[in-house]
Order: structure tokens, then C-alpha cells, then sequence
């Protein structure tokens, strides 16, 4: 039957999530993996693993913006600081639980993101890109100068969190939040572009003009697609400060050139390759770092230029893949099981 | 007075290399089409070339310019070839995206050879003070601020009155009808990123000479962004002004408001002008509205 591909005969069979068997025994396994992993990781890479959580959640936030509705967003670092200072805020300054600090977080993002989304309204392209780095700066510029809110320069540390009578402290207990809280992005992004806003926002993308002349309210629509990204970005930007102390360092241009990278090396406009993409970020540098110290006896230098080594792999990794495989780590996905489907066939 | 004064020079001197810097972002866009995130990277290159061929070669000052431009040419053509001509026809985003990897490369790059540690260029230009109304101004100001006039008029005497000028002005205006009047378009693609990078290395020499040569030429590079969205991203004479008046704005803030107000308040005119005149000041009014 999907020999020659998956076919739909309603409506129905099309909006399913998965749509054949492979797909659900794919999905299950995952599901046991991302089970397993915590009782098998050492202690680094358990780390990685949680910040590997974070950055999905982040990318899925900025993929629905870039790469669905087709804004570019050169200021998510400025999203995730204003996450992480309003949920760090609310619990050290007003002592609110932090489940009700995370949720306020994730509003009042999504609310400074439809503000900054309101630019959008008039610009395209290169503008845009523009425009929202300009709100990187003044984000981060603010966070720094207002002292009387935000402690400046200095970090905030929060305290741990309790959770179903449990103290968040570690990373195998950091890991359930922070894995659960990436398992309902992921739902809630994959659902998101089988109704009919996701709808709107890929037309939105497609043609603006196309959609607007179908009764697709741009002004509303892009205002969303900002406020529902930025709201994803600041429950990446809450956990990280709660993980974590809160520091504006955190949040520099580096970080959302950091996501804008995950998202075109995953997948632009795919929830997998958000996945996909955070992952191969997030893990090369660490992964760098752990071959410097696995030849450390034969080559030191390695050691000392492990900084420029993983800026330069970043860099290149960018290029390479704009040049070679714009649609992504998604997209090779897709490639490497069409092969294995058609086999022994090309096509 | 005296503080204004002196305001006013270092202003105009940073405008100057502002100026200097966006005009080879300007001419890239507008010959094709490309905005260039590395183009604070092209300056960190030039002010390196210049260094190392100073200090570590022990060549004179004129000699190292000619071989800092003749790298800045090799790096410009090579980004073009390589790295944009497959990029031809993608969406904005990959293209914005290919130039930041391209920065990440060239700052890694450096940091193999140079190290993170800043280092101080060889006083080429005369140092020391000069009075002029009364009021000490320092000498490696004023002749940034020669300098850049003089190769911002070279840039522009280029555009107006020189065969190669023209023809890119022409497919600036339109490929088809240049490429049907027997102009190589690729030829041209070349030459705007090879005056791009000559003239991203002049700044990064520059800014070199008044700040040390580290990291943070590059950083310096990012203020391209509010110059020529406030002088129009296309406009060769926008740039210029848009440089001087960022480059005074940003003297006039920290000597008379200060607290690092300076480093955000070229952002905030760059949001203000995108709001009211997204085509800049003297940008041709062609912006796509939603």
C-alpha cells in the first residue's frame, strides 16, 4: 500500500497526526527512548539532554513564526530573556508558585511579542529582520538599565522549585518538567498547523496577497503568529531561568542567530525538524568538545582552539546546509525513507 | 563648547567610518540583492591584514593596505562565487542566514590565528593632539575623517563617471535590460563584493586604529544596520549622511545623557525611521506594503 506512497481518500484519513503503522511504532519507540534516556545518561550529557529540551520548545516557538507565517525573527534572545525575567521576577520578588510564574510568563511573551509583531504589519524581508534586531538590542538594553526590576547586571538566582512535592534540584529531576513541558510543544505544535489558524498562517507565508484576497485577516494573523511564537519562546526562556540562575548574557544576539540555525538546519516549516534541528545544535558543541578531550594526549591543540573550532563548525554547518539541503534535516529524514521504501527502485 | 566640539569630531569621525562601512553594504544590496550580515567580519579581516602585516611581516604601512585589500578582493570574490551565487533566487531568510554563517566562519577564522586577546595596531597615522579653535582634538580623528571622504568621493566618482560605474548602476536598475546590453551581470556581482570588502577593510583599519584590533571590530560593523536604513538601503549618498548623523548621535548621547544609553539609541532611531519612512531618507520609495 505506501509502496508507491501514502494515499487519502477523505479529509478525514489526511488530518490524521500519523498515517501509517511505521509511523506509530516510530512514535512509540521515541517515547520509550526519551523514558529511557535519564537512567542510562552520565551526569554531562543527562545536561545536554535538558537543554536539548529547552531548545525545542524555543525552536518550535520560532519555527511557527519563521518558518510557517514566514517572519523572520532576528529577536528571540530578547523573547527568552523577557520569559525568563518575568517568571524569575514573579518568584523571587512576588513569591508566586512556579507553575502560576511560568504561566504568566508565557502570557505576558506572547504579549511583548505581538507588540514587536506590530512592525511586522508594514514590513517584509530584510525590513523585518531588521526591525526585530533592533528589539533584540533594546530588550537586552532594557533588562540591563532597569535595575529597580531587573538587578542589571547582576544575576538573579531563583529558587528551586517544588513540584508534586518534589524540589527541583538536579538534572534527572529537571528532566521530567523540562522533557514534558517538549512533548507538549511538540503536540500543541503539530495541532496547531492542522487547524484552520495554521492554516492561515501558511497562507499568510505562501501569498499574502493570495490569502488576504481569501479573507485571511493579515493584521490579525501575523499578530498571532508573533504572540503564539513569542508564547512558546517564553516557556523556553521561564525554564531556562528557573533551570538555571538568570543572567542577561544568556540572552545575546548569539542566541537567536543560535535558534534561527536550528530551525533552518532541522526544517523550516516542520515541528520535527524543530526538533531535529535543536538537537543537532545544541549537541555539537558539546559533542565538539567531547572529541578535544578524547585526543587531548595526541592533539592539545584541539583543546586550546576549542572555542574557534566550534564557532568556525557552526558557521560552516549553516552554510553547508543552505547550500546543500535548504529544507533540512527534516527533508533527509523524508529522503532517506522514500530510499528505504523504494528499494531496490530509485523511484 | 570645548566638549561639544570635541563630540562633534569624534562623531563625525565615526560617522565618517560608518559611512565607509555601509556604503560597501549599500552597494552590495543594490547590485544584488543581498543584505551582508558579514560585513562587520569584512572589516575584522582588514583590520587583522593590516596588523599582522605591520607587526609580523614588518612590511611599511602603504604596502600592507595594498596586500589587506588584495586579501579583503580574494575573500569579497570568494564569498560571491562560493557562497552566494548558489543562494541565487532563495528566500530572504536563507540569504541573511548564509552571510551570518559566513561571519561565524571568518570570526573563527581570526580567533585560530590571532587569538581573543585584543591587540594594538601600529600607530600608522599620526598620533598625538592638534588645537584647532582653541579645543585639543586628536589627530587620528581628523585623519579617519579625511580618509573616509576621500574614498567615499573616490566610491562615488566611480559611480558617476567610469564605465564599470555605470554598468552597475545599470544592473542595479534593471538585470534584464543590463544583461541585454551586453553587460556581465556576473562580472558585475564580482566587482560590487570586491569594492565591498576594500572599503569594509578601509573602515575596519580604522576603527582599528582608534579602538585596538579585536573581536569587537566586527560588533562595530553591526552599526551598518541604522546607517543605511536611515539613509536608504539603496542610496549611495544616504549612507554618508546617515553615518554622520548616527555616528554624532551616538557621541552626543554618551557625552550628554551617558549610561549606555548610546549603545541602544542607534536601534531606537532605526525602529522610529522603519516606522515612519521604511525607504530612508533618500532610499527610493519602493518598499512592498501588506
Amino acid at each position: 500500500m505506501t509502496t508507491t506512497g501514502v494515499y487519502h481518500t477523505n479529509y478525514r484519513s489526511e488530518l490524521r497526526l500519523r498515517h501509517t503503522r511505521a509511523e506509530q511504532v516510530r512514535l512509540w519507540m521515541a517515547v520509550v527512548l526519551v523514558l529511557l534516556l535519564p537512567f542510562v545518561l552520565s551526569p554531562f550529557w543527562l545536561s545536554v539532554a535538558n537543554r536539548i529540551g529547552i531548545a525545542i520548545i524555543g525552536a518550535i516557538g520560532l519555527n511557527i513564526l519563521t518558518g510557517f507565517t514566514g517572519q523572520i525573527s532576528l529577536g528571540q534572545g530578547g523573547f527568552l530573556a523577557v520569559g525568563a525575567y518575568t517568571s524569575g521576577l514573579l518568584v523571587v520578588r512576588l513569591g508566586l508558585p512556579t507553575l502560576v510564574a511560568i504561566l504568566l510568563a508565557v502570557a505576558f511573551t506572547a504579549m511583548v511579542g505581538a507588540l514587536f509583531g506590530i512592525p511586522a504589519l508594514r514590513l517584509k524581508g530584510l525590513y523585518l529582520a531588521i526591525a526585530t534586531l533592533a528589539s533584540q538590542f533594546i530588550i537586552i538594553y532594557l533588562v540591563r538599565n532597569w535595575e529597580f526590576i531587573t538587578q542589571g547586571r547582576d544575576s538573579i538566582s531563583v529558587p528551586r522549585p517544588e513540584l508534586f512535592g518534589f524540589v527541583l534540584i538536579g538534572d534527572f529531576r529537571w528532566y521530567w518538567p523540562i522533557m514534558g513541558s517538549a512533548v507538549l510543544a511538540t503536540i500543541l505544535g503539530r495541532n496547531l498547523f492542522r487547524s484552520g489558524i495554521g492554516r492561515a498562517l501558511m497562507a499568510v507565508r505562501d501569498q499574502d496577497i493570495a490569502a488576504s484576497a481569501l479573507g485571511v485577516n493579515l493584521t490579525k494573523y501575523k499578530v498571532m503568529s508573533f504572540a503564539i511564537s513569542s508564547g512558546f519562546v517564553g516557556l523556553a526562556g521561564a525554564l531556562t531561568g528557573h533551570y538555571r540562575i538568570i543572567t542577561w548574557e544568556r540572552f545575546g544576539l548569539n542566541v537567536s542567530i543560535e535558534y534561527l540555525a536550528m530551525i533552518i538546519v532541522g526544517g523550516l516549516g516542520s515541528i520535527l525538524g524543530s526538533i531535529l534541528g535543536a538537537i543537532f545544535i545544541v549537541l555539537l558543541p558539546s559533542g565538539l568538545e567531547q572529541f578535544a578531550i578524547s585526543v587531548r594526549g595526541v592533539f592539545p591543540q584541539v583543546t586550546a582552539q576549542l572555542p574557534a573550532l566550534q564557532l568556525a563548525t557552526f558557521g560552516i554547518v549553516i552554510i553547508l546546509f543552505l547550500i546543500f539541503e535548504p529544507r533540512g534535516l527534516a527533508r533527509m529524514w523524508q529522503r532517506t525513507k522514500d530510499y528505504f521504501r523504494l528499494w531496490p527502485f530509485r523511484y | 563648547m570645548q566638549t561639544f566640539i570635541q563630540l562633534t569630531v569624534s562623531g563625525l569621525a565615526n560617522g565618517a567610518i560608518l559611512a565607509l562601512a555601509a556604503v560597501g553594504f549599500a552597494i552590495i544590496f543594490k547590485a544584488t540583492g543581498v543584505i551582508n550580515f558579514a560585513q562587520g567580519s569584512f572589516m575584522a579581516v582588514g583590520a587583522y591584514m593590516v596588523y599582522t602585516a605591520i607587526a609580523d611581516f614588518g612590511w611599511p604601512w602603504p604596502v600592507a593596505l595594498v596586500f589587506a585589500a588584495a586579501v579583503a578582493i580574494a575573500v569579497g570574490l570568494g564569498t560571491e562565487r562560493f557562497i552566494l551565487r548558489p543562494m541565487v533566487g532563495e528566500s530572504a531568510i536563507s540569504v541573511i542566514m548564509v552571510t551570518i554563517g559566513l561571519a561565524f566562519f571568518l570570526e573563527a577564522a581570526l580567533q585560530f590565528q590571532f587569538g581573543t586577546r585584543p591587540l594594538r595596531m601600529a600607530p600608522f597615522i599620526p598620533e598625538g593632539t592638534v588645537q584647532i579653535l582653541g579645543v585639543p582634538l586628536p589627530m587620528n580623528r581628523l585623519v579617519a575623517i579625511g580618509l573616509a571622504a576621500l574614498v567615499l568621493g573616490a566610491v562615488g566618482a566611480f559611480f558617476r563617471f567610469s564605465r564599470n560605474g555605470i554598468a552597475m548602476r545599470a544592473v542595479a536598475d534593471d538585470q534584464q535590460a543590463a544583461l541585454t546590453m551586453g553587460i556581465s551581470v556576473r562580472r558585475i556581482f564580482a566587482m560590487a563584493w570586491g569594492i565591498a570588502a576594500v572599503t569594509a577593510m578601509l573602515a575596519g583599519v580604522l576603527v582599528a586604529n582608534i579602538q585596538g584590533v579585536s573581536g569587537n571590530v566586527a560588533l562595530f560593523g553591526l552599526l551598518v544596520f541604522p546607517v543605511v536604513i536611515l539613509g536608504g538601503l539603496d542610496s549611495i549618498g544616504g549612507t554618508i549622511v546617515g553615518g554622520l548623523i548616527v555616528g554624532l548621535l551616538i557621541q552626543y548621547t554618551a557625552g550628554y545623557l551617558g549610561g549606555g544609553l548610546q549603545q541602544v539609541i542607534p536601534y531606537i532611531l532605526l525602529v522610529f525611521i522603519l516606522m515612519v519612512r521604511p525607504y530612508g531618507l533618500f532610499g527610493e520609495v519602493r518598499i512592498e506594503r501588506v
